[in-house]
């Protein structure tokens, strides 16, 4: 590494290298001398057509004529030559694109297709996720990566619980008994078979409802009708070689709060994180009451804190040999 | 409803998702609105399915009647996408 960027200085000087744009991650290095993937920057996994030609465009020209979709929706070119990285930039800067980040910053978030268009969803994942972008990636975090992904609904397609702050769609449904007709279809829809009939009524066990407004879609009379709509949040996760799953955090979290609750934790992270840690291993240092008490707790939010309540989200199998 | 007209019934016990749920569509589209079409579905994935599936092209099931152990009756009311916000 030392002798690449050696030459790579050297280069810079003829090619007129911008070291803050490499700096900020965006191109990998790959085993092969002088090549690297281009990680360019797709928050939530949507692309205009426009952008879609221009990376088939780049990696005709400046690639292998190939892309890679990776894990967390970034388009990438790999396979090209460093010395292009200026006239890559500048290609994307044209139609106002730009490459992802690496390092200890704030990454590209990631999302589901959301309640814009998805019948299940149940927030608008893709807006915030933009928002986010727009005002947080690539922000230092003093530490390490800070991941944060938005799921529009329980069936958390965008795997919340592996994040460093996860955001997943939420509803608490309530009935409206006198326009109630005993139909049972809401039992019927329930997949966590939290409802069943009492005197003519639904009855709802709070213990196994995740808040997926199955009961409230398929109500043919609209008596069971959404109560409260928001974010279960969760903090903490992280994949790779030693996975954790993140903590449920907050509950109903509206819209307004979710940048107060990741500025926050960014601010909670760079202070109090030690070293090359991950926000979890923060939080599993320091105590998950210590990141309630001095990040959720002065929010106007509904702090989790009873890890029974956190129970039920939680599925069987191995949990990584945690209890 | 005054005026509606109780159509032959689709007896849709052993057909899968989503055939269930287009059939049923189909059905419903080649009826006036105001009509009511009988449709028994499976308990299980059907049920749980298709009148969420109906409710959201904006037909309206009048009534749910359970036959036996395996199976449901549905009355479902025809009406005109759109028209009912």
């Amino acid at each position: 590494m030392e002798g690449l960027k050696a030459a790579l200085k050297k280069e810079a000087r003829a090619v007129k290298l911008d070291f803050a744009e490499l700096k900020s991650g965006g191109f990998i290095k790959q085993i092969q001398k002088d090549l690297f993937t281009v990680r360019l920057r797709c928050p939530g996994g949507r692309l205009t057509a426009e952008k879609l030609r221009k990376a088939a465009d780049l990696a005709d020209r400046y690639g292998r004529g190939e892309v890679h979709i990776s894990v967390r929706q970034s388009v990438e070119i790999p396979y090209v030559n460093y010395r292009y990285f200026e006239a890559v930039a500048a290609e994307l800067k044209a139609i106002g694109w730009s490459v992802a980040s690496c390092g200890p910053r704030v990454r590209v978030p990631t999302a589901c297709a959301g309640c814009a268009y998805n019948p299940n969803g149940l927030m608008d994942t893709q807006e915030v996720c933009l928002e986010v972008d727009r005002r947080l990636f690539g922000t230092p975090t003093g530490h390490h990566k800070f991941k944060v992904s938005f799921s529009g609904c329980p069936i958390d397609c965008f795997r919340t619980r592996e994040m460093d702050l996860g955001f997943q769609g939420i509803v608490e449904p309530k009935l409206l008994e006198e326009l109630c007709n005993g139909c049972e279809l809401c039992v019927k829809a329930c997949e966590e078979e939290a409802l069943r009939m009492v005197e003519g009524l639904p009855a709802r066990d709070e213990g196994r409802c995740t808040g997926c407004g199955d009961c409230i879609k398929v109500c043919p009379v609209d008596a069971m009708v959404v109560a409260r709509r928001g974010w279960l949040v969760r903090a903490g996760g992280k994949h790779g070689k030693h996975p954790l799953f993140a903590y449920e955090v907050a509950n109903y979290v509206p819209q307004e709060q979710v940048f107060p609750l990741i500025e926050r934790t960014l601010e909670w992270y760079r202070g109090c994180g030690e070293g090359r840690e991950r926000l979890g291993a923060t939080i599993a240092r320091l105590g998950l009451e210590r990141y309630l008490d001095e990040v959720i707790r002065p929010l106007p939010v509904e702090v989790i804190d009873d890890p029974r309540e956190r129970r039920k989200f939680y599925a069987g199998g191995n949990l990584y040999g945690g209890a | 409803m005054p005026g509606a007209i109780s159509m032959a019934g689709l007896d849709l016990r052993g057909v899968l998702c989503p055939e269930n749920f287009v059939r049923t569509k189909l059905a419903l589209e080649e009826m006036e609105e105001g009509e009511v079409l009988e449709v028994i579905l499976d308990d299980g994935e059907p049920m749980r399915n298709v009148p969420r599936s109906l409710k959201a092209e904006g037909h309206r099931i009048l009534q749910v009647q359970r036959l036996g152990d395996k199976a449901y009756k549905l009355k479902v009311l025809k009406r005109d996408r759109g028209a009912h916000g």
